[in-house]
């Protein structure tokens, strides 16, 4: 027992010099995209959020410069508990240094935890809830895309101000739900809106027929969609069914992506309004990285702003350790130099990272085209507006972040 | 009031569809005393049949009612002939890990080339729009599910309960040697009652097609639901299964009105309750 000990000691200590001596030179760096690869959201990130992190990898060129950044992916299942476990073996067998993506709120909320008590990086793209970087935050924390404040503060406060001041809500029931739900309602109260009614559905629900019937009788203007992927698909298009936007109300999806548009189809879904980070056919720079993207793609998939904010996020942090001139493994360390340094790629533009984490770029307000007005199989969204980033996301004022305390 | 009607109504449309697969699940346990776990996936195969009868073939919606249950039919009584004959009388063990893993299969190929989201299928131009009940609006295809399914059910239970076939059917199960002796194919009446069940599973695939996305994992996230009823009904039990299927699809409508969390769970909790009271299931006949 006690040599057993003694030789412990003797390994760690040697651990901790050699590793002490490969710290300025440690070139190499672990990558693990963890997402949903085969349920509701696998479209939305999956399969395709790793394409993204190997595009990035492969357009930092720093393989040319001596670096060794190797990717390996998970699938989370939807389930916290597999996602943590999925999490801490990465950190402590496969020494992960940075995990990214991670859609579904309340996985990425219990994956926050364990990257932060390994002090790992952590550059969540997939997940909704605005927690990440408010009362949750973390110091090894970015949040890049998109959250249920800023979809409140867009979509939301856009249709308020348009009229719809009685809202019902179809909440998918679990951490993202709950938290768009949240964040919506104080847009409407700010407005002189009032919410009416609402339900709480399972994740996953193949039949909205039920709550659908229930959002109609409670006569409310509009009909909140928090839910997202295959729910809100589902939902959008038995509303159509159930006669809903004929009778006179309003559908809100307050989260759609690229590749629900695709599922429901222009002809259920054209009209619809709702707010994006990024949408491929932007600008010349996003039309050349999705053509790239949907040609790597088995289906021929355009990126969705889940996709694009992993090649962003992980970008910049490849950025960031060629900056520091080495891997320090340490996550904190890592997140304070992302954070000094200004973001800029051709995704998502200039933007900058706050102290609480949160990536601040614009966001745009969308309309689903006609099946007329489409030219193409992804031909999809018809730009309405700009909003610049200081106003899409949560002001640091409004911060209940920890980190900003000092 | 008139909501609790609306939800009764809505409940029944999602009972079709549980009668229906559990209805094919049942003729199958009964006949082939196989556990079939492949159901969901070819209940989706019918209605990616669909899909490409209208898209590549210009096939409408009428037609892929009758051929996508052939199609798909014929695609089970291969893997019956090729795989599941040659687990006869063994435990029923193996039968249902076979087809579960055939299901991962098909659902897994079918996922690498489609995606998760799934494809849009139209509501077919004569079924569109809908009728005001007073109590609520009923969109006309839900209206045709409910009449079409329960129709198919019943002419299901009459082939087998009722008609000569089925008499047959059921005596090659009590004592296949016997009726071989009279000079019936055993052999080939067990493959084409396998087609019958997942050609029932293909229909409810189609019939689902315009209401639900059509998505690789559409049928697994039915299947589950499905077992639950019909072990509640009593495996084997061809009425049994019909019956709870359309009830089951009520209660759980009840749920979604009066405490939607649990719209998903009820289900398994009556399956818990039925176990515990009635092992055989409710008009099971014992194993």
């Amino acid at each position: 027992m006690k040599t057993s000990i003694a030789s412990l000691l003797l390994g760690t200590a040697l651990a901790v010099t050699t590793a002490g001596a490969a710290f300025a030179q440690d070139k190499t760096v672990k990558i693990g995209a963890l997402s949903d690869q085969s349920g509701l959201y696998a479209d939305l990130g999956g399969p395709g959020s790793t394409l993204a992190a190997q595009m990035a990898v492969e357009d930092s060129g720093l393989a040319a410069k001596g670096w060794k950044i190797d990717i390996i992916s998970g699938d989370h299942q939807n389930k916290p508990d597999i996602g943590t476990a999925i999490a801490r073996q990465w950190f402590d067998v496969d020494k992960v240094d940075v995990i990214v993506d991670v859609p579904n709120s309340g996985v990425a909320l219990a994956v926050n935890n364990v990257v932060k008590e390994k002090n790992g990086v952590y550059v969540n793209s997939g997940a909704a809830t605005s927690d990440l970087t408010n009362a949750q935050c973390s110091p090894n924390t970015v949040h890049w895309t998109y959250d249920t404040y800023m979809l409140a503060h867009t979509t939301g406060q856009a249709l308020v101000k348009a009229g719809g001041d009685t809202w019902f809500f179809l909440t998918a029931d679990y951490a993202f739900g709950a938290a768009l739900e949240r964040d919506t309602t104080a847009v409407i109260a700010a407005n002189g809106g009032k919410v009416v009614g609402g339900v709480k559905h399972p994740l996953n629900t193949p039949d909205f027929s039920s709550f659908l019937l229930q959002a109609q009788a409670s006569k409310a203007k509009i009909i909140g969609l928090a839910n997202a992927g295959g729910d809100t698909t589902n939902a959008i298009k038995q509303a159509a069914e159930f006669g809903i936007v004929k009778g006179g109300q309003k559908l809100a999806a307050l989260l759609l992506f690229l590749t629900d548009v695709k599922a429901i189809g222009l002809e259920t879904a054209q009209g619809l309004n709702f707010t994006e980070t990024f949408y491929w056919d932007l600008n010349d720079q996003t039309r050349a990285f999705s053509k790239k993207f949907s040609e790597k793609m088995k289906n021929g998939a355009m990126p969705t702003m889940v996709q694009a904010g992993v090649y962003a996020g992980v970008r910049h942090y490849l950025k960031a350790l060629e900056a520091l001139g080495g891997n320090p493994h340490d996550g904190v360390k890592v997140v304070e130099k992302m954070k000094s340094m200004p973001t800029e790629d051709d995704l998502f533009g200039k933007g900058e990272i706050q102290p609480n984490g949160r990536t601040i770029h614009s966001a745009y307000l969308f309309e689903v085209k006609k099946p007329s007005e489409s030219k193409g199989p992804w031909d999809f969204y018809k730009l309405v507006g700009t909003v610049p980033g200081d106003q899409a996301f949560t002001p640091l004022s409004e911060s209940k972040c920890a980190l900003l305390k000092k | 009031m008139q909501a609790l009607y609306a939800q009764l109504l809505v409940g029944l449309i999602n009972g079709s569809f549980y009668a229906l697969l559990s209805l094919g699940l049942a003729v199958i346990f009964g006949m082939l005393n196989i556990i079939n776990f492949a159901h969901g996936a070819l209940y989706m195969m019918g209605a990616f049949v669909a899909y490409f009868l209208l898209n590549l073939g210009g096939i409408n919606y009428w037609w892929a009612l009758l051929l996508a249950p052939i199609i798909v039919g014929i695609f089970g009584m291969i893997l019956e002939r090729t795989m599941l004959k040659f687990l006869t009388g063994l435990d029923h063990l193996y039968g249902l890990l076979l087809t579960f893993g055939i299901a991962l299969i098909v659902q897994g190929v079918f996922q690498n080339y489609f995606g998760s989201s799934g494809l849009p299928y139209a509501i077919p131009d004569q079924l569109k729009g809908g009728m005001n009940l007073g109590f609520m609006f009923l969109p006309v295809y839900r209206g045709w599910v409910v009449i079409f399914s329960l129709v198919v059910c019943l002419a299901t239970w009459f082939l087998i309960e009722k008609t000569r076939l089925g008499a047959y059917l059921r005596a090659a199960t009590e004592n296949p040697t016997l009726v071989r002796a009279f000079g019936i194919n055993v052999p080939r009446m067990i493959t084409l009652t396998y087609g019958l069940g997942v050609g029932l599973a293909a229909l409810a695939g189609v019939l689902s097609a315009p209401i639900n996305q059509v998505r690789p994992l559409m049928g697994a996230d039915l299947i589950i639901v499905v077992f639950a009823v019909v072990v509640i009904g009593g495996m084997g039990s061809i009425m049994g299964s019909i019956i709870t299927g359309f009830a089951l699809g009520v209660i759980e409508g009840l749920t979604k009105y009066f405490y939607p969390e649990a719209s998903n769970t009820v289900v398994f909790v009556l399956m818990v309750l039925v176990l515990l009271v009635k092992p055989t299931g409710l008009t099971g006949r014992a194993a």
